[in-house]
């Protein structure tokens, strides 16, 4: 069997709160193949926002092993981690992120800045991806001109533009009604299935959590059984 | 580009917060500049002044004269060149608010002084009319002197009515030149003094000397006051300029104040505009973290935020220095006569420009260095 793309062993992390160290992670261990859909579950507080961050490299653990992709992402300083990020990891946030002073197409080109692809290159590659995620007549508008569902979609495509390995989402359907949340999760099926994207998403809502291929549930910063695969 | 175009549309993203700073910026850098041209108005008659000329006065005092036997002694040191002489007569024309500067020259006066241009016809006229005048450009502009005219003055250091006639108008040889002045015939005052009162002729107020080299200024100002070293009327002998600058002296505090007042503008647009900068930046935490989290470097992060302020700098500074000429003008004009030269120098300009630069760079510091650092899980959080 090949090495899994994410290699989590021990992982701790804690939190200093006023003078107190709460602990968040108390030595999580998983491994999460390429090709997987994972939704982590678990109540507030969990740890499992935690988790996402750590595994896309925008936190630090206090220990443990951490490898994506087989490197070590808790050994890159902080610049190499940021070049890490930019080739590997797709971001989806529940408020979307967008820039509100650059327009759909300009979000999704951000990625691609960070590339050696040349501007007609960019171009084509942004234009077929927000094509795929029915946003060819929306390039030009603002994010205050679409709906919530539209920006999130602008926000997938942003996480998907440059190939990364992985996609991490914290709560995608979290501020959209229930047709919007449908639209993005199918369309984050689709990317796991047709693109075989590697896909972790943290979410409370059972309902989301289907659209995922395993559930991983986290309670108090530790996980509760093996990853329990999804029936479609 | 892109980054041009985030700094641009950041900028413009709350239009009347930032249209409000530009405005103070304009304010700010016109007010600078302002204030900075008073400055330099209080010193132009000083630094119009020429090194190549000596000033000789009564070392006691310049309210003390010095006898008209002086200046043939003086003639005869070496590297003087040419000497004139003149009188302050300090008479009142019509009222005494039309107060300018009126002098009793010898007739080679005007010889010493080639910044002065007059017409040889209009120099040939009043060396013709004892009671002849001259009038600078400025002064026959504001009371509308033209030649023929009849300028009467009411002495009060020489008591009566004196009548002259405006035989000529000179120009300045340009625009930083003062020709605010009347200058007429030290003969004809000498006269009349000699009729009214015989103990005041033949005294001067102050000797001007041309000279060869102004290197030797010292040298030669040192050789003039040893000639008269112990005498009734000892002298004192400096470059016009220092003569003038020792004017200017006596108003050095209100000069330093007005200076101050200049800087302290200065430094309350830069307090507003770090205000705004730090505002704008705090409200983009999580678009920070947000750009982070793509990838892009601290530096990029900083480089927008430092690019927002200059660019708002950039218009409202561009604006006040744009603005700064008209206002100048219309800032003499409602002055009146107080400053005769009033112009925004080239110096003034580049210090505008230099603090528009400054305010947009240190108002830029502390949110690009505390946006560059933002953690981003925090810094998403912002929003979350």
């Amino acid at each position: 069997m090949n090495a899994p793309l994410v290699e989590i062993r021990d992982l701790r992390k804690s939190y200093r709160r006023g003078g107190q160290i709460v602990p968040v992670l108390t030595g999580i261990s998983l491994d999460i193949r390429e090709g997987d859909f994972t939704a982590l579950m678990g109540p507030s507080g969990s740890g499992k926002t935690t988790l996402l961050n750590l595994v896309a490299g925008i936190d630090k653990p206090d220990g443990g092993v951490l490898r994506v992709g087989g490197v070590d992402i808790t050994a890159l300083a902080e610049a190499e981690l940021a070049e890490w990020r930019a080739a590997n990891v797709g971001f989806i946030f529940q408020f979307y992120n967008l820039m509100p002073v650059l327009t759909a197409y300009e979000n999704v080109e951000l990625p691609l800045l960070l590339t050696a692809l040349s501007r007609a290159e960019r171009r084509e590659r942004v234009a077929l991806t927000l094509s795929m995620l029915g946003l060819a007549d929306r390039m030009d508008h603002y994010p205050n001109e679409l709906s919530g569902g539209q920006q999130q979609r602008v926000a997938i495509a942003r996480a998907v533009i440059a190939d990364p390995t992985l996609i991490v989402a914290d709560e995608p359907t979290g501020d959209l009604d229930r047709n919007s949340a449908a639209d993005v999760l199918s369309m984050m099926q689709r990317l796991n299935r047709e693109l075989g994207k590697t896909l972790i998403m943290v979410t409370h809502d059972a309902n989301a959590a289907r659209a995922a291929k395993a559930l991983v549930h986290l309670e108090k910063g530790e996980l509760i059984g093996a990853p329990e695969p999804v029936a479609h | 580009m892109h980054l041009f175009k985030l700094v641009v549309r950041n900028a413009l993203r709350h239009r009347l917060r930032t249209a409000l700073t530009v405005v103070g910026l304009a304010v700010a850098v016109l007010a600078y500049g302002l204030l900075q041209t008073v400055v330099d108005a209080w010193y132009a008659g000083a630094y119009a002044a020429s090194n190549a000329r000596l000033v000789t006065r009564n070392a006691i005092s310049l309210v003390f004269s010095l006898p008209i036997s002086y200046e043939a002694r003086i003639r005869g040191v070496e590297g003087v060149t040419k000497v004139a002489h003149s009188n302050w007569f300090g008479g009142i024309y019509r009222e005494p608010k039309n107060f300018f500067a009126q002098f009793a020259v010898s007739d080679n006066y005007l010889d010493l002084y080639s910044e002065f241009v007059l017409p040889e016809e209009q120099r040939i006229a009043y060396l013709r009319d004892r009671k002849g005048c001259l009038v600078g450009r400025q002064l026959a502009d504001q009371f509308g002197l033209r030649v023929g005219d009849v300028l009467p003055l009411k002495g009060t250091i020489f008591p009566g009515t004196w009548e002259f006639v405006v035989r000529g108008i000179f120009d300045g040889s340009d625009r930083t030149k003062i020709t605010r002045q009347m200058l007429f015939h030290w003969d004809y005052l000498n006269e009349t003094l000699r009729k009214t009162a015989p103990r005041r002729a033949d005294q001067v107020g102050v000797y001007v000397a041309g000279i060869d080299d102004p290197d030797n200024a010292a040298a030669i100002s040192r050789a003039i006051d040893s000639l008269f070293r112990n005498s009734l009327a000892e002298t004192l002998t400096e470059t016009e300029q220092a003569f003038q600058l020792g004017f200017v002296a006596m108003s050095n505090q209100i000069i330093a104040a007005i200076q101050i007042v200049s800087y302290v503008v200065i430094l309350i647009i830069l307090a507003v505009m770090a205000n705004t900068m730090a505002m704008s930046a705090r409200e983009r935490t999580a678009e920070y973290a947000t750009l982070k989290a793509i990838g892009f470097g601290p530096g990029f992060l900083a480089l927008l935020i430092v690019g927002e302020s200059l660019a708002i700098c950039a218009i409202g500074g561009g604006a006040g220095i744009l603005l700064t000429a008209p206002a100048a003008t219309v800032f003499k004009m409602a002055a009146g006569n107080i400053f005769p030269v009033f112009q925004v120098s080239p110096g003034t300009v580049a210090m505008q420009f230099a603090c528009a630069l400054a305010v947009g760079l240190a108002a830029a510091v502390i949110p690009a260095v505390r946006s560059a650092r933002v953690r981003i899980v925090e810094g998403l959080r912002a929003i979350a």
